[in-house]
């Protein structure tokens, strides 16, 4: 069978501006060859960097930010697209391959109805009449599993929720009748109970429509449940191109083995229960306008020990952190610290008592003032709880650069020339800076690659057991509990679900919530997709 | 940072503003006659003895001009400076509080810009005794609505961003976050419309001076020159393009230096906006 899509010997490269110095040419994808037949799933799979989504935009002939296609052929039915011409392409793009962003939400256009935009490139094209293209969205919609799909159309994006964006945008792609679409980490934005509707909602409508696909990713996990084939690929660079069951069972390459095997490992939970440092009573918070966001919660920490708050977006983990932290003064409740009952405002706390409880943010990049560098930034705490100043705080500044493991010459960098990862580990040292006796650790590993993840997380281990720190650990990934918990509590809709000790927490028996959460976590398995939505299928029809 | 960083038309923007300061401070010994001093007969031509010719009373032009730099310069400038100050303080304070704070700071403001301009410096101007310093204050306090409202706007941009939240947490200050924080993220757009409000303010004096409010005769101002020689347009006689010139070069110089410091201050490493 002649492929459908084959890539041979690409290279694109990107002019990058670097600061003071000359512009100069950078080779994002180098020597790059693929092939996909009809029907099937490709996917891609690496590091933020590694030029998967470049790869995946090249089958459209389209280069972003700057990028330019300076080598090698893309065949798309034998032909190459690259040499199509302007015009030629336009009637590639939209119509015979189809592109699936990750961020759904910024992808539509909020002016619009949803079934206007589904259908607005089929109808562009002249592939099919507006009456046409509506039943065919309406199939679509169907084969997705979106609810009401009579009505879905008329629906504009902000009514719909992010789950279901996302099959919205899928349903644009497949409504041309594409033979190739490209999705670009159309789960990764999404919760994990949710993510697996979308990947069964995906799989499904690729199945039926017999359309091949590149699916781009950076979990290996989700990639194995849905492609064929896998290609692995990092700094613009194949590593290891194989079937999926290959590359899962038995890969060949170190760095394929190092993501097969993330964060398998578990740490043993703390017995001891004495010494509680936390004690967070009946908590109940909201908005002014009268929404409450979290109902009566109550848990409590012991001092040296990590506790782990699970649950998915909206489920009122981050304001927990919010109300802990003081930024959020609950309705009802109190939060006590080392026996001590905290104010509820921030304005009623004391200098001393914000120094002992410090935040990490899940966004490095928006936590730090891109206007300072490392140095103001790791050495402000310093000046500001201990009065340090000139070479004792730069001093202090490097010992802290090297308990996160970075070099010193980074005290004068900006955090726009740092990496995702080292941006972390300075907030991570701001945080230190303060010596506090309690992090808060508001999801700081979910927007950074798995193997930089890794590192931070065993970083923050390698911390605690130096000096006795305590976590609040708010994530909604059951790995990174399994990882580093010592207690547990299952959040859902603003109500604590369950809380105690790791094993016991995710051992059976379980309440439903945390039943569907664990079973909604890919496993590195393939079948694992399948397996799951048929003991689905038999539970509701057993009901 | 390096001179040679610094394009071309940067420098072009820095010598106008140097000759314009060199001007103003140095006028009684440059300028060939006084500022008021009648010499010749009306609108005399450009020539030797009257470089730029006379104006609409037989004085000479070039003095005039190089006196009006002077009270151009100073008053524009001064009440630029302070309406920006002024409008930053209290925008940056009203988004960093929010509340009440921002409530009735941004609801007089609202009542401020409600009056016409001119018409609320026309009656304020004739109450107050007629000297430069009310002059700029005048002036300077109806500019801030308008640097009050984009700081604001700008301000609360930024300071939703988890980094001022961090700040926060760790118990700064007001005036920290408003000048560590905030405003150095804001510094584009401000220092866009710095530029902007510069050559307005320079408009406003000469329209004040046109109405008798402003800077008063016999001293130079080069929008009050443009005024005075206005007439003279329609015989032919270009007296009024020389000021008006003037004013032209000066308001285009600040703002070729304004546009060098927005790519500054945009392109610094990670700096927001349009870098």
């Amino acid at each position: 069978m002649p492929e459908l899509l084959s890539i041979r010997n690409l290279k694109i490269e990107a002019t990058s501006y670097p600061p003071g110095e000359p512009p100069k040419r950078v080779t994002i994808v180098d020597g790059v060859s693929l092939d996909l037949e009809k029907g099937k799933v490709l996917g891609l799979i690496g590091e933020s960097g590694a030029g998967k989504s470049t790869i995946g935009l090249s089958a459209l002939a389209y280069g972003r930010g700057g990028a330019e296609i300076t080598g090698g052929e893309v065949l798309l039915d034998g032909q190459n697209i690259l040499a199509m011409g302007k015009g030629g392409i336009r009637k590639v793009r939209g119509a015979r391959v189809c592109y699936v962003a990750q961020s759904a939400a910024a992808a539509f256009n909020p002016a619009h109805k949803l079934g206007d935009q589904v259908i607005e490139a089929s109808v562009r094209h002249g592939l099919m009449t507006r009456e046409k293209a509506r039943e065919r969205a309406l199939y679509l919609f169907r084969v997705l599993g979106l609810p009401n799909p009579e009505g879905f159309g008329d629906r504009f994006p902000h009514q719909v929720s992010g789950g279901q964006l996302q099959r919205a945008m899928t349903a644009m792609a497949l409504c041309s009748n594409p033979e190739l679409i490209v999705f670009d980490e159309p789960t990764t934005a999404l919760d994990v109970t949710t993510q697996i509707d979308v990947l069964a909602a995906i799989k499904h409508a690729i199945e039926e429509t017999h359309t091949a696909a590149l699916y781009i990713t950076h979990d290996l996990a989700v990639v194995a449940q849905i492609s064929d084939d896998i290609m692995v690929l990092r700094h613009g660079k194949t590593v290891e191109y194989g079937t999926a069951r290959q590359i899962i069972e038995e890969p060949r390459q170190d760095y394929t083995r190092a993501l097969v095997n993330v964060r398998q490992t578990g740490k043993e939970e703390a017995q001891d229960q004495s010494g509680t440092l936390l004690k967070v009573e009946n908590i109940t918070a909201g908005y002014p306008n009268g929404f409450k966001v979290l109902h009566d919660v109550s848990l409590h920490l012991p001092k040296g020990q990590t506790l782990a708050v699970v649950g998915e977006s909206g489920s009122g983990k981050s304001t927990l952190a919010r109300v802990i932290t003081g930024l959020l003064p609950p309705l009802s409740g109190t939060v006590t610290f080392d026996g001590k009952p905290m104010s509820a405002a921030l304005s009623g706390r004391s200098r001393d008592d914000l120094r002992r409880i410090q935040l990490i943010y899940q966004m490095a990049d928006t936590a730090m003032n891109p206007r300072q560098t490392v140095r103001d930034i790791i050495g402000r705490p310093l000046t500001f709880y201990y009065g340090l100043r000139g070479a004792a705080k730069t001093a202090r500044v490097k010992e802290l650069l090297e308990q996160i493991e970075m070099a010193s010459g980074f005290v004068d960098r900006y955090p726009a020339e740092l990496s995702g990862g080292q941006k972390q580990r300075v907030a991570i040292a701001r945080a230190l800076a303060a010596k506090p006796e309690l992090i808060l650790c508001d999801e700081p590993t979910s927007a950074l690659d798995p193997l930089v993840a890794e590192g931070i997380l065993k970083l923050l281990m390698r911390l605690q057991e130096e000096s006795q720190l305590s976590y609040v650990f708010i994530t909604h990934d059951i790995a990174i509990v399994r990882a580093i918990a010592d207690s547990v509590a299952v959040m859902h809709r603003g109500k604590l679900v369950r809380f105690g000790q790791k094993r016991t927490v995710l051992s059976p028996p379980f309440d439903d919530y945390t039943d569907l959460l664990l079973k909604s976590v890919p496993e590195m398995e393939i079948g694992w997709l399948e397996r799951v939505l048929a003991t689905r299928r038999m539970e509701s029809a057993g009901n | 940072m390096r001179l040679r960083d610094i394009p071309i038309t940067a420098w072009i923007g820095i010598a106008g503003i140097v000759l314009a300061f060199i001007f103003a401070i140095f006028a009684p010994w440059l300028a060939p006659h006084g500022e008021s001093e009648i010499v010749a007969g009306v609108w005399e031509p450009m020539g030797n003895t009257y470089l730029l010719g006379t104006d609409n009373l037989g004085r000479d032009l070039l003095s005039r001009v190089i006196y009006g730099a002077r009270t151009t310069l100073f008053v524009a400038l001064a009440a630029t400076i302070i309406s920006f100050s002024l409008g930053i303080l209290l925008s940056f304070t009203a988004a960093v509080s929010r509340g009440i704070i921002d409530t009735v700071f941004s609801r007089f403001n609202d009542l401020m810009m409600s009056i016409p301009t001119l018409i609320f410096a026309l009656v304020v101007l004739a109450v107050l005794p007629q000297n430069l310093l009310i002059l700029i204050l005048v002036m300077a306090v109806l500019d801030s609505t308008r640097v009050y409202r984009l700081g604001r706007a700008v301000a609360l941009d930024v300071a939703v961003m988890e980094f001022v939240e961090a700040a926060k947490l760790r118990g700064e200050g007001r005036l920290w976050i408003i000048f560590r924080e905030i405003l150095p993220n804001t510094l584009s757009p401000l220092l866009a419309e710095f530029g902007l409000r510069f050559a307005f303010s320079i408009l406003f004096l000469s329209t004040l001076s046109f109405l008798g409010l402003g800077i008063q005769p016999p001293a130079a101002d080069w929008g009050g020159m443009v005024k005075d020689n206005k007439d003279g347009i329609i015989f032919g006689i270009p007296a009024a393009l020389v000021p008006g010139g003037a004013i032209a070069a000066l308001a285009i110089c600040v703002n070729l230096v304004v546009d060098w410091l927005l790519k500054r201050t945009s392109s610094l490493k990670g700096g927001r906006g349009d870098a």
